[in-house]
């Protein structure tokens, strides 16, 4: 019971700071020449990525994650 | 239904500007209406966004060339991608995958220490596997073709939504599929919440059907093959259905960091069985055939048809960051954790820094990956848990994909700049991946029931 209690308490806390720490967090407008670079894209390459996707999910049991981890074809 | 109501607003936002620039009023007050029908079309909708207003194109285009060892498996791969940018952040994206597969896979029965035959998936014919060999189905050839579309646009300030489609057809497979998403910014667009929602209808067709799980593989040459191989045949085609939803938080850290978070829900219902792996049934009975292939009144290998649960649920949890460091260079790290109700989880680790030396760029990139096997793999089954063919359990794979593995993955990437647009880029990659799991008894006991399998990867793209 007080496991629960505490887990929720400090669940709580948790999304509290996330949130509060999330609105001191962050750039000006006009900071944003490097995050506006190509390569610093969270996915700068979708077509290597596309392609890197298909190979693992061929070739494992897990898939997606950065995107819809869904299927389309037969190779799994 | 704010969707709706937002992309109406859009559109009456794009005719009002038309309106002045033209003058002809009542020519473009008919295209509002036709306009808005045609985003009901993803194709059409792109097509009368692109009349009305002027952006720039980028192609992309890409060959992967993926050989695994052993002659194994080996694929080219090219793509072609279009991606066009308006002027107000809409963005429209086309991409066309070619697929071309040749090789043998391995087929989930253990080397033996005598000759293996096999049934191919459509009956027609024998593929075997020597001594010690682990058997593979070298009748695996396909060609696939991918289609998509993606469009994405705000709503306002705050708001982005994006729509797509796609669909994937190759020999014994079709793929049909649907997304959409909305975005929304907080905080001077320093953080954004995703929430994307994809739908695929997929229809497998083996030539020769789909394999009745657990059901034993009809061996060429024995009596009454063809009312046996019927017998392991249930549907001509089956379907699956996957449904995902990812809810995401980007947020940028500072001047020089970006970090995303997603949690994605996938559940996929329906046929999830692979049609071409099968499972060896070892004997148990002490004697000079114990940990060998059990055999049936026929003296053939007894060999049963994979069969998995006909519903998946999978958790991924994926964050990733990137980092510019002051140089100029990039680092790219990302983690994802993925569990699944097949008993399945796993842990993916991948790290990419990118170089950034004027014109050009090299990008080492190190991935590794760790997962547990599912509940209901089997490397083989035991002559007691095939209980003279009523077997004691409903679920079995050997699909070495579905066991304990590991993986790791060592690449390196080469970009070159021709101009501000135009780019040139190789990758060489070098993939290893190793399972493991219950060594057998018996005579398996010295087979190599886990050879590991290596697989290299080149690319070459062109962007213009």
């Amino acid at each position: 019971m007080n496991l629960t209690r505490a887990g929720k308490l400090s669940s709580l806390l948790l999304i509290t700071l996330l949130a509060s720490a999330c609105s001191n967090l962050g750039v000006k407008p006009w900071e944003r020449d490097t995050l506006a670079r190509p390569d610093m894209q969270l996915i700068h390459d979708p077509v290597e990525a596309g392609l890197d996707d298909h190979i693992y999910f061929s070739k494992e049991a897990s898939s997606g994650g950065r995107g819809f981890g869904g299927g389309g074809c037969g190779c799994n | 239904m704010q969707l709706n109501q937002a992309i109406q607003k859009n559109h009456e936002n794009q005719t009002k500007q038309i309106e002045p620039i033209d003058g002809k009023t009542s020519r473009f007050k008919k295209i509002a209406p036709a306009l808005a029908a045609a985003s009901c079309s993803l194709l059409g909708m792109g097509q009368a966004l692109a009349q009305e207003n002027d952006g720039a194109w980028k192609f992309d285009i890409a060959t992967l060339f993926y050989a695994e060892s052993d002659s194994r498996v080996s694929a080219i791969e090219p793509v072609f991608n279009a991606t066009k940018t308006y002027n107000d952040g809409e963005v429209l994206n086309y991409k066309l995958v070619f697929d071309t597969l040749t090789g043998a896979s391995p087929n989930g029965a253990t080397p033996s220490d005598t000759v293996q035959t096999f049934t191919t998936p459509s009956g027609n014919g024998s593929y075997s596997a020597q001594a010690g060999e682990t058997p593979l189905d070298d009748t695996f050839k396909d060609t696939r073709g991918a289609a998509s579309v993606n469009w994405s646009a705000p709503l306002n300030r705050d708001w982005e939504y994006s729509a797509g489609a796609y669909g994937s057809k190759e020999y014994d497979y079709l793929s049909l599929g649907l997304n959409g998403g909305l975005k929304r910014y907080f905080n001077q667009k320093n953080t954004a919440l995703n929430f994307g929602l994809a739908f695929s209808s997929d229809m497998i067709e083996p030539e020769g059907g789909n394999p009745l799980g657990l059901s034993r593989m009809a061996i060429p040459g024995e009596p009454g093959f063809q009312t046996n191989f019927d017998a392991s045949r249930e549907d001509s085609s089956d379907n699956k259905t996957i449904i995902d939803a990812l809810f995401g938080v980007t947020q940028v850290i500072n001047a020089k960091t970006i970090m995303q978070f997603n949690y994605g829900l996938s559940l996929s219902d329906g046929y999830l069985n692979d049609p071409f792996k099968v499972l060896s049934v070892i004997e148990t009975t002490a004697g000079p055939n114990y940990g060998g292939n059990l055999k049936d009144v026929n003296a053939n290998n007894i060999y049963l048809y994979e069969a998995r649960p006909d519903s998946r649920m999978k958790h991924s949890f994926y964050w990733q960051t990137k980092y510019a460091l002051a140089n100029g260079d990039v680092i790219d790290g990302s983690y994802r954790f993925m569990l699944d109700d097949w008993g399945i989880n796993s842990h993916t680790f991948d790290f990419r820094y990118r170089w950034n030396l004027g014109d050009s760029y090299l990008e080492p990139h190190l991935r590794y990956y760790l997962q547990s096997e599912a509940d209901f793999y089997k490397r083989y089954i035991t002559e007691d848990e095939y209980n003279g063919g009523v077997p004691s359990f409903q679920e079995a794979s050997a699909d070495e994909r579905l066991s304990d593995m590991d993986a790791i993955t060592i690449g390196l990437k080469y970009g070159y700049k021709i101009s501000k647009d135009q780019e040139i880029n190789l990758r060489a990659e070098y993939y290893m991946q190793s399972h493991s799991g219950d060594n057998g008894f018996g005579k398996l006991a010295s087979q190599d029931l886990y050879p590991d399998s290596n697989a290299v990867i080149f690319q070459i793209g062109y962007s213009f």
